[in-house]
């Protein structure tokens, strides 16, 4: 991971209706993080099908996901693939300043 | 102020909705502001640019067609990744005007030293 | 630090209006400036005043014109996009103002981090 400023990806479409998610992941640079939001959150999910992509992007980016989306589906006590942090909108706005721009993968 | 270097990225299809077109009306109205902009299109944004688009009598306006004022504008080049053409059954030779292929290393690279991404 | 949000859909099909007007309370509790609200593509209904949800629905059009009373934030309606579905001086809801595209390029220009909610 390089000290430059790098993006903040957010992705806001369920894994399972589109390439989102996997498009945001397969264009992470040095630095870069993700964060899942609306119906991106499901694919914090452990035990989703994208579970493994999710854990494999986790090893080299830092993966966030905004706990009021997970928990107006349902989702606030659910195991969430391991390393997945949750934030708030204030965790969102903090996330956006430390990142050099925010790219919405919609 | 020193112009800003604006990406706008297209990923979706461009008749099946309107932001397609929207969002290169955007982009041509930042290059009249004098800002830097660039164009990527990859996942279901390269149909964007498939030749031959032919808008029926009923249909929406063919927005298409302004891509190729692209270059009057100084957005040039266009970036269009390679892999996202490749699963379509797509070649750059399908395109209505030039533009620089890359691979996805490269294009999130060049994504990355934006100052701002707009996406689609 | 400057931020400017693009909402780019309408308040009531899609989370992405409700996500950024959440987003731009962020923006101010945690004492960083939103120099700009641009409404594109079906954002535009975000300003349309004769929207009126029923009872203990969440009114995102008011929601959105207290916002900018209380805090004196500039919320702009893309006036080409506005046109195309309706929404216009007549029914602009209070504290929007419209105004062409070059208001959205300007937010990116003076903004320290645009955000783009919705597509």
């Amino acid at each position: 991971m390089s000290d430059r400023p790098a993006p903040l990806h957010t992705v806001n479409k369920s894994p399972l209706a589109g390439p989102a998610l996997q498009s945001c992941l397969a264009h992470l640079t040095d630095g870069a993080a993700v964060l899942l939001m609306e119906d991106g959150v499901y694919a914090a999910l452990a035990g989703a099908l994208c579970a493994g992509l999710l854990a494999d992007a986790l090893r080299d980016h830092p993966v966030y996901v905004l706990g009021p989306d997970l928990a107006l589906r349902g989702l606030a006590g659910r195991a969430l693939v391991p390393g997945v942090s949750i934030v708030d909108y204030e965790g969102f706005v903090t996330l956006a300043t430390r990142h050099s721009l925010v790219q919405a993968w919609v | 102020m020193r112009p800003k270097r604006l990406l706008f990225v297209a990923r979706c299809p461009p008749h099946g909705g309107a932001r397609a077109a929207e969002m290169l009306d955007a982009a041509l109205i930042a290059a009249s502001f004098g800002q830097d902009v660039h164009l990527a299109f990859l996942d279901d944004g390269v149909f964007q640019l498939l030749a031959d688009q032919q808008p029926g009598p009923d249909g929406p306006r063919n927005f298409a067609a302004g891509f190729a004022d692209l270059d009057d504008y100084d957005i040039d080049p266009v970036w269009v990744e390679r892999d996202s053409l490749g699963v379509r059954g797509l070649s750059a030779g399908d395109l209505m005007i030039p533009v620089t292929l890359l691979d996805r290393r490269d294009l999130a690279e060049r994504m990355a030293e934006m100052d701002v991404v707009i996406g689609s | 630090m400057k931020f400017a949000i693009l909402v780019n859909e309408a308040p009531f099909g899609h989370q992405a209006a409700q996500s950024a007007l959440s987003f731009a309370r962020a923006v101010l509790s945690s004492g960083h400036d939103l120099v700009r609200v641009f409404f594109y593509c079906d954002g535009v209904q975000n300003a349309n005043r004769l929207a009126a949800p029923g009872n203990g629905e969440t009114n995102l059009v008011r929601d959105w014109s207290r916002l900018a009373s209380d805090n004196n934030v500039d919320l702009v309606v893309c006036i080409a996009a506005g046109l195309r579905r309706g929404v216009r001086d007549a029914n602009l809801a209070p504290g929007f103002r419209i105004s062409g595209l070059g208001q959205m390029v300007e937010a990116a220009v003076l903004a320290d981090r645009l955000v783009t909610f919705g597509g």
